[in-house]
């Protein structure tokens, strides 16, 4: 895992309100057994007619857009299903954060395993960097992960919530499992004082 | 342990613990039961193939294929031919997964096959106090009987396979309270729509539920299945409902039950499981079952849903910005006006399956409405088996040949169009009523348009030919 402290980038606005992991990424172009190659089947049925032609009027096939790290969308952002394909996709069409008013939990939960930031801002925060996307696409703002804030262009910087275990994983570049895999005899002792009635392998 | 009254999930979780939450550190949870399927997990495997690592404890894993499956015929030779290249190279790498590391697979066509939260409680391997995990975030469906049952992502199928260990931060509880007697015609799946039109699909982000009250207490283990699998729906991770006799009799005797003394044991342990009095949740709603009606959803997500009766709301009429641009997107994709009534709206595709609604008793329920009457000209209707099991006792009662007579498609069983991996798929601009879970744009195929409804609403609307209110069509011996 890359190390992420502080980066800067632009911002692309998605001022819609439960975008599901379907949107994100269309079950169909779950039939990989890898990472790759998921970041063009990202938001597919937003980005393209059914004849495969680009919509145009999809905020993310605009050219001012292109390039953008930051996706700024609508609240509960990653609901419905727990393919940690969604978070793939959108590092694989360039995102590095996502900020939204609100995450779904698993969604949540797996973007920061990948390293992709899901930022939670005030309702206030989140209209105002939509806003200022649609206006200016060149706007940027700034994400500090050790300082946990979000810069806004305005200077005003608006802290973030993130658990101390992901924050630690992350400014390190380590994945969780290690932590886990640490606790081998913490597990064998639960395992030798709580006997396991189910057992698959009959 | 503590003294103080706690809550069914509160019971669960502390018995489970490997390492109690720190300021730095979440809680790690063992997991009694891991199910794999061949979508989440091929990354993971190839985690533990890069870090060297064997799976801990096979022996609590178990793998099935469900969800790029076909669940087209079977061939002469008794196999289901798998013509989608990539589907086959996904369910080879699964088998291979499986048998290089020693985890016990039900693969495609054989006696056991299913959706993983079908066959779960059907081998009797979800039982009272465990806590059971799958990549795939309807596995709230397992706490139907009192686990604690949720969906992960891949990385922690990872963590699941290499260490039988989950990190989690202790959520909050929401007791949901249904109280009254249902209508005849009115099913759990109305209960559940019912819920998350109310919460939202937000509503129950960071809070595990604990369904109660009596007309939850009177529903059957299935429909408890149903209520609980839709608890993601409404954002929460797990639903759970406290179990009882209803619960006990249903394991008793399935392949994993514990037998002899063992079961007197289990049965002993699982009547301790139950919130005790004057436990604390966080949240509470409630639902009256007396008052309630068949649901349906007319929009994009399960919250968009309302008394079949009902309306179309008006977007002009939301209460905030936000919800007024999610509104007009939903009924643009839907093709569908404000004030609209669904009661008449024609369809071309009715589904009745997935881990929501394909049990034996959803297929017997379908199927007694539909004995002696036909799909309605111009109508697709799909009748997919949870599983093989569920497959084979329908096939035993007749219910495939009321399907079949009835002019419905009786296939194999899996996921099918309730995620349309497979080719069983809407097609643009399509109206379905179906038994599922989701009603996303595109979920049911590109440009499929869904209504969310119990297997009753869908065999009423399937014989009718457009969206219909089940009570008028009610067969009176059905009560
Ligand atoms: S039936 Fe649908 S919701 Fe259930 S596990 Fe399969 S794809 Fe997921």
């Amino acid at each position: 895992m890359e190390k992420i402290t502080k980066f800067t980038g632009r911002i692309a606005p998605l001022p819609i309100n439960d975008i599901d992991t379907d949107q994100i990424i269309p079950a169909r172009y779950l039939k990989t057994t890898d990472k790759q190659g998921l970041g063009q089947a990202c938001f597919f049925d937003w980005r393209y007619h059914a004849d495969g032609t680009p919509r145009e009027d999809f905020v993310l096939n605009q050219p001012q857009y292109q390039g953008a790290t930051v996706l700024v969308a609508g609240h509960n952002f990653g609901c419905g299903s727990s393919r940690e394909h969604a978070p793939w996709a959108l590092m694989g069409m360039g995102f590095r954060a996502i900020v939204s008013s609100d995450f779904a939990d698993i969604f949540r939960n797996n973007a920061l395993k990948n390293g992709l930031l899901p930022i939670i801002v005030d309702e206030e925060t989140k209209q105002q960097l939509i806003s200022l996307a649609q206006e200016d696409p060149e706007t940027t703002v700034t994400i500090d992960l050790e300082a946990q804030v979000l810069i806004l262009p305005d200077g005003r910087s608006v802290t973030f919530p993130i658990d101390a275990f992901s924050r630690y994983c992350l400014l390190n570049g380590v994945d969780q499992l290690g932590f886990l895999l640490s606790l081998e005899e913490d597990v064998a002792a639960y395992e030798a004082s709580h006997p396991q009635r189910v057992t698959t392998t009959v | 342990m503590s003294s103080n009254p706690r809550t069914l999930f509160e019971k669960v979780w502390d018995s489970h613990i490997v390492k109690a939450q720190t300021a730095d550190t979440p809680a790690v949870l063992y997991i009694d039961l891991h199910l794999v399927h061949e979508v989440t997990s091929p990354q993971a495997f190839t985690l533990l193939r890069e870090r060297g690592l064997k799976v801990r404890r096979p022996d609590k894993t178990l793998g099935t294929m469900d969800h790029s499956t076909p669940t087209t015929p079977r061939n002469e030779l008794g196999i289901i031919p798998v013509v989608d290249a990539e589907a086959a190279k996904q369910l080879d790498q699964f088998t291979k997964n499986c048998q290089d590391f020693g985890i016990p697979m039900y693969a495609l066509g054989t006696e056991n096959q299913g959706i993983v939260h079908v066959i779960g409680p059907e081998q009797g391997l979800t039982q009272p106090g465990m806590t059971i995990v799958c990549g795939d975030s309807h596995t709230s469906t397992h706490g139907a009987f009192g686990a604690l049952a949720f969906g992960i992502g891949t990385s922690e199928v990872g963590h699941v396979l290499a260490t039988q260990t989950l990190m989690q931060y202790k959520p909050k509880t929401m007791a949901v309270r249904v109280d009254g007697k249902l209508a005849a015609g009115v099913t759990a799946k109305d209960i559940i729509l019912g819920i998350i039109a109310k919460i939202g699909v937000g509503g129950g982000t960071g809070y595990v539920l604990e369904y109660m009250g009596s007309a939850i207490r009177s529903l059957t283990m299935e429909g408890r299945m149903t209520i609980c699998n839709m608890s993601i729906e409404g954002g929460a991770r797990a639903g759970m409902v406290a179990p009882d006799d209803t619960t006990f009799n249903y394991i008793a005797g399935r392949p994993y039950a514990p037998k002899g003394e063992a079961w007197e044991e289990a049965v002993a342990a699982w009547r301790t499981l139950p919130s005790d009095e004057g436990a604390h949740f966080d949240a509470e709603v409630t639902l009256n079952a007396d008052e309630l009606i068949p649901m349906i959803t007319y929009g994009t997500n399960p919250g968009m849903g309302m008394p079949i009766t009902g309306v179309v709301p008006d977007p002009d009429n939301a209460k905030t910005v936000d919800e007024k641009i999610a509104l007009d997107k939903a009924l643009r994709y839907m093709g569908l006006q404000p004030n609209e009534r669904l009661l008449g709206k024609k369809i071309d595709v009715v589904f009745i399956g997935s881990c929501t609604n394909s049990r034996i008793s959803d297929l017997r329920e379908a199927a007694r409405m539909l004995r002696g009457r036909k799909v309605a000209d111009g109508v697709r209707m799909l009748v997919v088996p949870g599983s093989q099991r569920v497959k084979a006792q329908a096939e035993q009662e007749g219910l495939h040949e009321i399907f079949k007579a009835a002019g419905a498609e009786w296939r194999e069983a899996g996921c099918s169009m309730c995620i349309a991996m497979n080719g069983d798929q809407l097609q643009p601009g399509q109206y379905a009523v179906s038994t599922s879970n989701r009603n996303f744009e595109g979920r049911q195929g590109k440009g499929g348009r869904t209504f969310l409804a119990s297997p009753l609403t869908a065999v009423a609307s399937a014989i009718n030919g457009c969206v219909t209110d089940p009570r008028e069509l009610f067969v009176p011996e059905m009560a």
